[in-house]
């Protein structure tokens, strides 16, 4: 039996099997920011349903169910804050929000959130989390993978810390952009991560896939990303690289050198 | 042989009768001129009726003939001096995309493409124009190269899209495909992409993240193929007309959302029937277009690109 309120508290891991489960922006937030405090940011308004698009559902049908099941606008939100006392815009895609996709919207969230992180002189951390490029903005959606790209580039002519966290599952044209362009990269261990998804692979070779590919630990040993990290130790290691990328100036614990140089010239 | 779509039959019937008035009339003093004029000016009707209402699937069709001219086909007829450069200098060397220095109406450049290939020997060569990471990584390298030397990049964008496999990702596609685009946005000389035939996805925008994006006529650009998306939105990969409708992929469409910056037009039934004047039509306009972009002399080049793709898709 796994209760509900055990999941909470442990951050949505599961206590006997270590599995992270899909987390939104709120718990992202509680577990991050100092003492859970943050300032939410408005993103700017888009352009909705640019194409009319229609499949077996209207696109504008599908974004107010996503809405009404996350109480979110869209797929992306940002917040800004101090993680261990040092300034932070985080970035989180949703996945129960159109699986994450990346449309006008959460392009726009990108932009804003690393104009926001210049601004205040703050590392962005995005937690990446998609299926890819939202189709039913079609070209639009795909413009999205140079204009989140010009997102990393302000971050990084800014001299700040750009770190993503890939987490399951994270595909299509997202890894291809700004989630694969972390200064940093980290991922959380058994996410899924790849430019095309297992099922379209399978299909183009007609081969089963062997067991871990795409995951976490698959992506460290081929030398894709820095680190696959536990959602407990998450927060501690981003203060820990956020620190020394900053070069923060803490005072020093460790004991001086024993001898004074002028003693060993002496000698 | 050429290849008809669906769509060409009565131009293929024409056509037949065409060869055969010529062979029947072969040797003989029988006068056929007349009768053939009239013949292929019946032709040219039916391929101005079929091509000016050419539904978003049927142009996908036409974006993948199999007589399309492909980047080799531009090499030969655009560019002197060509010099291919290969390799990533990690992994190998990607035949799906190639590029290396040119030399293009008299201006030395770098060019890149995606090649398809031609013949079943050619297409297997090439894998079909779908680039595994190490071409993503030679794109970056020429770009930064290009850069370096201060010479303009042309590209040619003609792909499927980036190839799903097992050892694609394993040697990191997607952040090959990001680096790209990364390299593209960096890029302080002109850079002018031209669509030419099938622009899939991620892998098309590695290749097309420019100053200017000059398209063909019936040459699409899509974020997902509608097979694809069909399968996905649809829960079936019949209804690919369908999303082909819904996906806005066409020159046309994309024109009006501003993504790209010019239609070029086709001959007559399109690029595959006269692929000569199709090459040389393209090759003005990129001249064009590049001449233009040299004489832009003002502030930075990167940061104007940078300014359009973020006005792209604002209100």
């Amino acid at each position: 039996m796994l209760f509900h309120r055990d999941l909470e508290e442990n951050q949505h891991i599961c206590p006997s099997c270590d599995h992270h489960l899909r987390i939104g922006p709120n718990q992202r937030f509680a577990a991050l920011f100092d003492e859970g405090r943050h300032t939410r940011i408005e993103l700017p308004d888009v352009l909705v349903d640019p194409l009319k698009f229609r499949d077996q559902k209207r696109y504008t049908d599908r974004l107010r169910d996503s809405r009404a099941k996350t109480g979110e606008d869209e797929a992306v939100v940002v917040a800004h804050g101090t993680v261990d006392g040092q300034s932070a815009v985080i970035a989180v895609q949703n996945f129960a929000f159109m699986g994450g996709s990346m449309g006008l919207a959460a392009g726009e969230a990108l932009i804003a959130a690393a104009r926001l992180a210049v601004l205040q002189e703050a590392a962005l951390i995005v937690f990446a989390a998609a299926g890819g490029a939202r189709m039913q903005e079609g070209i639009l959606s795909l413009m999205q993978m140079p204009r989140t790209t010009i997102a990393v580039e302000l971050v990084r002519e800014a001299r700040l810390p750009y770190i993503v966290v890939l987490t399951d599952p994270t595909t299509g044209g997202v890894t291809a952009s700004y989630a694969m362009l972390g200064d940093v990269s980290i991922a959380e261990p058994g996410a899924l991560v790849g430019f095309a998804g297992p099922r379209v692979i399978e299909e183009t070779i007609r081969e089963q896939l062997p067991d871990g590919f795409q995951r976490a630990e698959f992506l460290l040993a081929h030398g894709m990303i820095d680190m696959v990290v536990h959602r407990h130790e998450l927060r501690a290691k981003l203060s820990q690289i956020l620190d020394l990328l900053m070069n923060t100036h803490r005072p020093a614990v460790a004991t001086p050198r024993k001898e004074p140089v002028e003693d060993a010239t002496a000698s | 042989m050429s290849t008809f779509l669906d769509f060409e039959k009565p131009v293929a019937e024409l056509e037949g009768k065409i060869k055969e008035l010529r062979h029947s009339a072969d040797g003989g003093d029988v006068n056929i001129s007349d009768e053939l004029g009239k013949l292929e000016a019946k032709v040219d009707q039916v391929l101005k009726q079929i091509y000016g209402k050419l539904s978003p699937w049927q142009k996908i069709q036409v974006a993948r003939h199999p007589d399309r001219p492909h980047f080799s086909n531009y090499i030969e007829t655009l560019f002197e001096d060509f010099v291919e450069l290969c390799g990533d200098r990690a992994h190998g060397n990607d035949t799906a995309l190639v590029g290396g220095i040119a030399r293009f109406r008299g201006r030395s450049v770098f060019v890149i493409g995606h090649e398809k290939g031609s013949g079943t020997d050619g297409r297997v060569r090439h894998n079909f124009g779908m680039a595994h990471p190490e071409g993503y990584r030679k794109t970056t390298r020429l770009m930064n190269l290009a850069n370096h030397y201060n010479l303009p990049v042309l590209t040619f964008v003609d792909t499927p899209g980036a190839y799903p496999g097992v050892e694609a990702e394993e040697r990191g596609q997607s952040e090959a495909i990001a680096r790209s685009i990364e390299a593209s946005l960096r890029l302080e000389v002109p850079f002018v992409a031209s669509i030419v035939g099938e622009g899939g996805s991620g892998g098309a925008v590695a290749l097309a993240t420019a100053d200017r994006v000059l398209m063909l006529e019936h040459a699409v650009y899509s974020v997902i193929s509608p097979e694809g998306c069909a399968s996905i939105l649809w829960r079936s990969a019949a209804r690919a007309q369908d999303a082909a409708d819904a996906l806005k992929l066409t020159a046309e469409d994309l024109l009006a959302l501003k993504v790209i910056d010019q239609v070029v037009d086709e001959p007559l039934g399109a690029a595959h029937r006269h692929p000569t004047t199709a090459i040389r039509a393209l090759g003005d306009e990129i001249e064009r277009t590049l001449l233009q972009l040299i004489s832009e002399q003002s502030g930075s080049r990167r940061l104007r690109r940078r300014e359009k793709f973020l006005a792209m898709g604002r209100a």
